[in-house]
């Protein structure tokens, strides 16, 4: 392993969390100091960043993004996607199972771990499938995904939904056993078969198959009321529609253990893309109505909604390059996110940075329960996982100039506020100036505490 | 006129043009050589995603009256599951040198793509796209019922030439959801001043139709006996939007569908004396439509197959030869 590259940093007039201006060091992997400017001294041979006007974050996480490796490296690898996420300002992210072999055994999330932690840009932490090939019909050995050194606690069939009732109702009750949480890709099958975009008016006008709310919103009611029955905690994945607010902030008032996700792209894009007929706008769940993101965005500003997951689906060009009809679902999302959320949630005055702080990183670390390493305050002794991002700077987006090896951004030519200017796993650099710090200047002591520190449960819950 | 994509795209004026030229050539149609020069040396080309020889051989005349070359393309299948994808295939007919593309394919929005994703420079004329549109069939619909009714208002040509359709109300009867003759329809009648009335069972209307600039009824009788439509056009009922397979049956059996929403002689005599009943075909005789209906003298839907052709010819001859300066640009 190569030692090469400082691992000790000195952030000058950082804003911690858009607050007060602040001078941070970074040593030895974690938070070393924290002082008004000028205050504190640089340790010799620390480089030293000029962070004024920008604010640092603790490093993202995100709770859905999808790797494609094993399986379809055509469209992504661990390495590329973590490289994104690093771009993206992210320090954590949870791979979705829906690769190929599908991630729901043992031997598939420990591959998928060692993958993302060999290349080193973030920690990854596999999402198990709650059934056998994602297939529906029995559940996976959920606990050994548990318990394999990958340490699975999110469990999810996402890209399908799991619809049989009683077998829901039975993962939700079995991963209590080792603090897991089922992750759920809320689309009833039966009233969506062949639906390509949101159903409504433009649907009705230009001749696409109708993907109705209730798809959504009915697999949303149940799951809650079996949350609720069984005691579990239940996540919903990539919320979309006013009424899935309705129901999840319904439910979070009767007291019930439910967590919510909404995708950069729901806050901002609708259905009306679709008059293009331009695949990039293909997306599962769909795009929905202004009405909707309005509903979302509200959901997220007061709470209803927990998180925002980028949903990250990079797809290849000839899976993309075609009729609408045969096109892939799915659009990628690690590089934009960041900048989404500061344009439809900072910039709008409807939150503030903590806020971000806590959609983008506290939370869904507490949700996937990796909340010891991530998501953390910025204090002295904390894990240096953090975020500095400049929210003066504008960029317009070129999907050939991101780090994922996708081109299927929505957001390509589109202006948006915010850049991140650096991201540290563990006190390593990952991002500096802008730009995604490759291979030589990987660090061993960050690889090493990746094995020793990894994904853990909190003191005294489950696991081995 | 670069393109012909959707009904929605027309203007008022672009509409009468395409229809007083269609009448123009129509009356080409009755001599003995049926042949004009208009096209010489322009190719068009039939890129045929899906299955529709009335379709595609109404286009062929079209063009070959026009004395275009034309190629036929038969390129079923999806591009994903199997063979050339679109793009490649646009590819392919803009490096042979093709003017226009006459695309019928199985997906909204692919003639569309084909215009505006830069893959190819020829014109392309939307002939059915998925559930979305089919322009040319709309607009031999508009060209039939101007024929015929128009010239009843008194004063102007007794065809209809130059004149919209303000007044007329045209029921569009069956299967509104899956239907791009409907979509169709239902645009170039309102730009051409018609009232259009929907009828359909409820499970056959999209969620989302309240925007559109027309009347929806779930009851057939009413709408004839209260409404007293001018026209009524019978939409074809596709076999699969009966069984109970994976999307679900549309409505219980044929029977009672053919109870609640077909043209049979009981609701043929209930029409005014002047109206005209209409099928974009191909016919499910004793679904929609009787026999009775389908061969009556109200019926004029073997003249809807003689009007495509003129309507195509036109929408061909706007498209490649719409340039006042092109060679041979005249009737």
């Amino acid at each position: 392993m190569t030692t090469t590259g400082p691992t000790t940093y000195v952030l000058r007039r950082v804003r911690p969390l858009g607050g007060e201006p602040a001078d941070v060091v970074l040593s030895g992997g974690v938070v070393a100091a924290v002082g008004a400017p000028g205050d504190v001294d640089a340790p010799r041979g620390a480089v030293e960043v000029d962070g004024a006007g920008h604010v640092l974050l603790p490093g993202l996480v995100d709770l859905h993004t999808h790797l494609r490796e094993p399986g379809r490296e055509d469209a992504e690898t661990v390495a590329s996607g973590t490289r994104a996420a690093a771009a993206g300002g992210f320090t954590a992210v949870h791979a979705m199972a829906n690769t190929s072999p599908v991630a729901d055994t043992a031997g598939v999330v420990e591959q998928v771990w060692r993958l993302g932690r060999d290349a080193g840009f973030v920690d990854v932490h596999p999402v198990g499938a709650v059934t056998v090939g994602l297939a529906g019909e029995r559940l996976a050995e959920l606990g050994a995904m548990a318990h394999s050194a990958a340490r699975v606690r999110v469990f999810s069939d996402d890209g399908r939904c799991v619809d049989d009732p009683i077998l829901m109702r039975r993962a939700l009750e079995y991963v209590k056993a080792f603090d897991g949480v089922v992750a759920q890709h809320a689309q009833e099958p039966r009233l969506t078969e062949g639906a390509q975009m949101n159903e409504g008016v433009v649907s009705a006008e230009i001749g696409l198959a109708g993907w109705p709310a209730v798809a959504e919103e009915a697999i949303i009611a149940r799951d809650v009321l079996l949350a609720e029955h069984v005691g579990s905690r239940l996540h919903v994945c990539h919320l979309s529609t006013a009424g899935s607010v309705e129901i999840v902030r319904w439910a979070k008032s009767r007291g019930i253990d439910v967590t919510a996700e909404v995708t950069p792209h729901h806050l901002v894009l609708t259905d009306e893309l679709a008059r293009t007929y331009d695949p990039t706008f293909k997306v599962n769940p769909p795009l929905r109505t202004a009405a909707d993101v309005e509903a979302v965005r509200a959901g997220l500003a007061d709470g209803t909604i927990d998180i925002v997951a980028t949903d990250h689906a990079p797809h290849t060009r000839e899976d993309k390059d075609c009729e609408w009809g045969a096109a892939a679902f799915g659009m990628t999302g690690l590089e934009t996110a960041l900048s989404v959320v500061q344009q439809t949630m900072v910039d709008t005055g409807r939150m503030t940075w903590a806020d971000v702080a806590r959609v983008l990183s506290v939370a869904p670390a507490r949700i996937g329960r990796i909340g010891h390493a991530h998501g953390r305050p910025v204090a002295v002794g904390e894990p240096a996982n953090l975020t500095l991002v400049d929210p003066a700077a504008t960029r317009v987006v070129d999907g050939a100039a991101q780090a994922t090896a996708s081109g299927n951004t929505p957001f390509a030519g589109r202006e948006l506020p915010g850049r991140v200017v650096a991201t540290f796993l563990r006190g390593r650099a990952t991002v500096l100036d802008g730009t995604v710090l490759d291979g030589t200047v990987l660090d061993a002591g960050a690889r090493g505490a990746g094995v020793l520190d990894g994904p853990a449960a909190p003191a005294g819950v489950g696991a081995r | 006129m670069k393109h012909l994509l959707s009904t929605a795209d027309l203007s008022k004026d672009d509409a009468l043009l395409l229809l007083d030229t269609a009448a123009q050539m129509a009356a080409t149609q009755s001599r003995a050589i049926k042949k004009l020069p208009t096209l010489r040396g322009r190719t068009v080309v039939n890129l045929f995603f899906e299955d529709s020889t009335r379709t595609r051989i109404s286009f062929e005349a079209a063009a070959k009256r026009l004395s275009a070359d034309v190629i036929n393309f038969s390129a079923k299948g999806s591009s994903v599951s199997k063979g050339e994808s679109l793009k490649d295939t646009a590819l392919t007919l803009h490096a042979m040198g093709a003017d226009a593309v006459v695309v019928r394919h199985w997906a909204s929005g692919a003639p569309y793509q084909l215009a505006h994703a830069g893959w190819l420079d020829a014109g392309v004329l939307n002939a059915g796209d998925g559930t979305h549109q089919h322009p040319t069939q709309a607009l031999l619909d508009a060209f039939t019922i101007r024929r015929h009714l128009a010239g009843r208002r008194g004063g102007g040509d007794p065809d209809g030439v130059g004149a919209d359709l303000a007044g007329l109300r045209v029921a569009i009867v069956g299967d509104v959801l899956h239907s791009r003759v409907a979509r169709s329809n239902v645009a170039l009648l309102r730009t051409l001043g018609a009232e259009v009335t929907l009828v359909s069972p409820p499970t056959l209307v999209p969620v989302g139709v309240e925007t559109w600039p027309c009347r929806t009824s779930y009851d057939l009788d009413a709408t004839l006996a209260d409404w007293r439509p001018d026209a009524v056009m019978m939409l074809r009922v596709q076999r699969e939007r009966m069984s109970g397979g994976t999307g679900g049956a549309f409505f219980p059996s044929p029977h009672e569908y053919t109870r609640y929403y077909g043209l049979d002689a009981r609701r043929l005599a209930m029409l005014p004396d002047h109206a005209i009943v209409m099928h974009p075909g191909p016919m499910n005789r004793g679904l929609e439509i009787s026999a009775e209906a389908a061969d009556s003298e109200r019926a004029v839907i073997v003249e809807q197959v003689a009007n495509g052709v003129a309507v195509r010819m036109a929408a061909l001859y706007l498209l490649l030869a719409g340039d006042p300066s092109a060679e041979g640009n005249d009737l």
